[in-house]
């Protein structure tokens, strides 16, 4: 009986072990048009040959949540096993009317008006089930973004490591200093996905947050 | 046509009103209660200066029941959202005097949250060292 109950706790901690770490949840989230899917089509293409999703200069361009299943990535000879999960960008506002400076047509804006809003939702509905989450944001912006702190104030109460991302390190605008200053408990990688400039500290901070899962 | 357009649409706001809301008001209230309260004061136009913040899981829900509210609630877009406390810079010990006094008090009521509706305010900028609200025209 004893042997059998050791067994059982046994088994059930190397499953676990064997579980996380074979398919570690690995999350992209920030607000809208700060390169999340970019930055994850990047790493799919590198490693799968597909990519995860469409981007565009339209914000909320991904507007329901977007996978790729048994991603492995490969760094310094080492495999680590992701599922990859692109979310739509949070946002505190959506007018539909500030995609029809994008030409998009009034229907059709208030029809992705529509979308993004499901989609923020979505990506909250999300958070619970990260294993590690990379926040995207634009190095070009003001990163003292309300929204940016709460996603990171309820990914530390969840306990889930966070990797932050200056993304766009390619325009002359892009200030990684201002992201490390807003954030100074966190490790700040500067990357442009556009041009796959840096990705190499990329991965070797996610390889170091993922001892963590 | 589309600047004609926001013209017209921002035309029907009438005027606002910038409602300061103690901590008492909220302190005794459920998660639910106080996101609706604050709801409601943004949604008749006004300006929200709250004593203190919300716990990061009621910003979280604020921002998933704005969104629920988009398209269902006339001429309602959102929020503009801010929180202002402290300067980040606090060392161990003035970090856990803050800690037990926020335990205490029951919240950090140090801090300052901005909510306005974003058909009013246009955006809030913010820095570690100033907060500037940008309204509409």
């Amino acid at each position: 009986m004893v042997i059998k109950i050791l067994k059982n706790f046994f088994s059930r901690i190397f499953f676990n072990i064997f579980k996380n770490k074979k398919n570690i949840k690995l999350g992209f989230y920030g607000p809208p048009n700060a390169g999340k899917t970019s930055l994850a089509n990047r790493i799919c293409k590198d490693f799968t040959g597909e990519e995860i999703g469409r981007v565009s200069k339209v914000p909320h361009e991904t507007r329901s949540v977007q996978f790729k299943e048994k991603v492995e990535i490969e760094y310094k000879g080492k495999t680590l096993t992701f599922k990859m999960i692109d979310t739509p960008g949070i946002a505190t506002k959506i007018d539909y009317e500030d995609f029809l400076k994008y030409k998009v047509k009034k229907k059709e804006a208030k029809k992705r008006a529509k979308e993004a809003t499901q989609g923020v939702i979505e990506s909250i509905k999300w958070l619970d089930d990260m294993d590690i989450v990379v926040i995207v944001l634009d190095a070009t912006k003001n990163p003292y973004n309300q929204v940016n702190i709460t996603i990171i104030g309820n990914l530390v109460a969840r306990k889930i490591p966070v990797l932050i991302i200056a993304n766009k390190i390619d325009l002359k605008k892009a200030d990684i200093k201002k992201i490390g200053a807003a954030f100074p408990e966190y490790d700040v990688v500067g990357i442009s996905a556009k041009y796959g400039k840096n990705l190499e500290e990329f991965y070797e901070s996610i390889f170091k947050l993922s001892k963590k899962v | 046509m589309v600047a004609k357009k926001k013209k017209k649409d921002l035309g029907k706001i009438r005027g606002f009103a910038i409602q300061f809301l103690p901590n008492s008001e909220i302190r005794d209230l459920g998660s639910s209660e106080r996101i609706r309260k604050i709801l409601g004061i943004v949604l008749g136009n006004n300006i929200l200066i709250l004593q203190g913040r919300l716990l990061v899981d009621e910003e979280i829900r604020l921002i998933e029941d704005t969104m629920a509210m988009i398209g269902h609630v006339k001429n309602f877009r959102g929020i503009e959202l801010a929180v202002i406390s402290g300067n980040g810079q606090e060392g161990f010990f003035s970090k856990m005097k803050k800690g037990l006094a926020n335990a205490l008090s029951g919240g950090d009521l140090g801090a300052i949250t901005i909510i306005g509706p974003a058909t009013i305010v246009k955006e809030i900028k913010h820095n570690p060292k100033k907060i500037e609200l940008l309204l509409n025209k």
